[in-house]
């Protein structure tokens, strides 16, 4: 049975429409008119225990509003969602319990108190048991390199030892699944590997089930081995994100460096399932579709015209093939 | 699930160490309510100077009063916790849902520690000064008396520490409200008002006209001030201490009951509309 079962899950908010100017706000205030925002419009999906899933989309697409339903926060307006045997907006207490979350945008941890005080103060409130408590505190500690931190006031705080000291502290109570909402937002590159290694690790090692939100491309590329797409409220593409790839483009590029410009100018780069993307100075970008042409024939080809400097291959950000992905459904930020 | 207080007493405990980290707001305080303090001392001496007929209460139980007064004004539900309403505000109020805790009580255990972590502060040096210093530099006449006696001092402890949860419950029926009205502001004026005059903080109840006691007597909002101060002082003999409590307690019940019942309808609020 899979840890997160989704079915037909929709999510209308109410919302009440301003209208512009003096006027339009003494009008509002007799006379309200509501609009309704389909936030998510029925979506289904299926997660297994130790899975590790990114869920992508542009701002407004319906992720956190799915992230809040499974956490047991929000209620969705239809559909219905079971998460280890339990209704997560039902059974809020007892599935909150067994679960960690984090919100990339806003700490949980108490602003004005040290790091570690934090931390005794979430194993009062899920009633962890002493000794699994400083097993798992010190564990979470060491991994997360906190040590120097636990006397610090968590509002004094970098925004990375920030995250840190919140994902420790989303596992304090040991939960089997972990909903990551932007966990990377705004990070330096050093924290977002940190924050990367420690996620992939704790999915690996502790097989606890992850779903992660991010605007980071990288961060699906360095963790996800299943990746779903979400826009205007539904779900557009679940499976592999090698399968999201070619799904949109299966196209790579072949950067080809030459010594002189002259030499570049002269590639002839034209062809089936090839196609030259750019010359600059004395590179060229060759864009190939390896169903048609294999890259060991396309390299083949160049090394008859002349010797490259330098060659290699490139796959397209994962950024631009979710672009397409929207541009094809027609979505833009809502 | 069995009961188990060991999380709120946690919140509790947290959110008073997060108030007494911020101390220079403690000196100021006790500074603004000592020139308070000393004005009420001054008015009420006018008073009871000019008055002709015996009064309910003689100036040293007033003195008493005003002194206790000012030690504890901040308990008093006279505002609402700005922290609380930055989170209305921006919505992140709602992931204290997130917590496997009764709402209520999660926010009732919040909301007691910030009624009482600033009182702790401010009034101990309050009574001090005013019980030891006073008396030193020639005041003696101002200076707070002992308790009436070692029953009224007890009693004054018990009705101290309904009063704090009288205070928390108006307090967080406050903060509930925020969940509609999200600015707060006209939450403090209402409360300020409602709260300074009726608990006996402007002028001590029983110094009301005649008129006016039967309704003074009935409302809530005596058993935060009132009713502990007059205790301390003898003004209420021990023979009425016990039903004083019990008055009290059988309004912070009510509010309770009312605080949760408009909890529940501002939850489902918060889970449809997403904070």
């Amino acid at each position: 049975m899979p840890q997160i079962e989704v079915r037909g899950l929709a999510k209308t908010f109410r919302v009440a429409e301003r209208l512009p100017g003096l006027a339009g706000a003494f009008r509002g205030l007799f006379h309200r008119r509501m609009r309704d925002v389909h936030a998510l419009g029925g979506i289904d999906f299926d997660i297994e225990r130790g899975e590790l899933v990114g869920y992508i989309g542009p701002n407004g697409a319906g992720k956190s509003t799915t992230i809040k339903i499974l956490a047991g926060i929000l209620n969705p307006t239809a559909g219905t969602s079971r998460v280890d045997g339990l209704t997560p907006w039902r059974d809020r207490r007892r599935h909150v319990a067994r679960i960690g979350v984090v919100f990339g945008q806003r700490t949980q941890l108490w602003w004005d108190l040290p790091v570690i005080e934090s931390f005794d103060l979430l194993r009062d409130i899920y009633r962890i048991p002493a000794e699994a408590y400083r097993d798992n505190r010190d564990r979470l500690i060491a991994l997360m390199d906190l040590e120097p931190l636990l006397d610090v006031p968590v509002r004094q705080l970098s925004l990375g030892q920030r995250m840190r000291s919140d994902l420790a502290a989303a596992l304090l109570h040991g939960p089997s699944l972990l909903f990551l909402d932007e966990p990377t937002i705004g990070l330096d590159a050093v924290s977002k590997l940190a924050i990367r290694d420690f996620v992939r690790e704790l999915n690996r090692d502790r097989q606890v089930t992850v779903l992660l939100t991010t605007h980071d491309m990288d961060d699906i590329e360095a963790l996800c081995q299943r990746v779903m797409v979400i826009g205007n409220g539904r779900i557009l593409v679940d499976g592999s994100v090698a399968a999201l790839r070619r799904r949109v483009r299966n196209e790579r590029v072949l950067v080809v460096d030459y010594d002189s410009a002259g030499e570049a100018g002269r590639v002839d780069a034209e062809g089936e399932g090839v196609r030259l993307v750019e010359r600059d100075a004395s590179r060229v970008r060759i864009a190939f579709d390896p169903d048609r042409i294999p890259a060991a024939t396309l390299i083949g080809a160049l090394l008859a015209q002349g010797t490259p400097h330098d060659l290699f291959i490139e796959h397209p950000p994962i950024e631009q093939t979710v672009a397409e992905l929207y541009a094809e459904h027609d979505m833009r930020e809502r | 699930m069995k009961p188990d207080i060991r999380p709120l007493v946690a919140v509790v405990s947290a959110r008073y160490r997060t108030l007494l980290q911020y101390r220079a707001a403690a000196f100021a305080g006790f500074a603004t309510q000592l020139f308070w303090g000393a004005i009420r001392l001054m008015i009420l001496a006018a008073f009871f100077a000019a008055a002709t007929e015996p009064q309910p209460m003689n100036l040293t139980q007033v003195v008493a009063y005003v002194w206790l007064g000012q030690a504890l004004l901040g308990m008093l539900p006279w505002n609402v916790d700005a922290d609380f309403r930055a989170q209305v505000r921006d919505g992140t109020v709602a992931y204290d849902l997130l917590r496997p805790l009764d709402l209520y009580s999660y926010w009732f255990g919040r909301t007691l520690a910030f009624r009482v972590a600033a009182p702790t502060l401010r009034g101990i040096p309050m009574v001090l000064f005013s019980m030891a210093l006073l008396p030193l530099v020639g005041l003696g006449d101002w200076a707070l008396t002992p308790p009436a006696s070692v029953v009224a001092f007890a009693g004054f402890v018990a009705a101290l520490v309904v009063a704090a949860m009288l205070a928390t419950a108006v307090t967080l029926l406050a903060h509930i409200s925020l969940l509609w009205t999200i600015s707060g502001i006209g939450m403090d004026r209402i409360l300020t008002v409602l709260v300074t005059i009726f608990s006996g903080l402007v002028v001590p109840l029983p110094l009301f006209p005649d008129w006016l006691q039967p309704f003074l007597n009935w409302q809530p909002f005596r058993g935060l001030a009132d009713v502990p101060y007059r205790i301390y002082s003898g003004n209420i003999p021990p023979s009425e201490i016990a039903g004083e409590l019990l008055f009290t307690l059988v309004w912070v019940i009510v509010l309770v009951l009312l605080g949760r019942l408009i909890l529940l309808r501002g939850v489902r609020r918060m889970v449809v509309q997403g904070g």
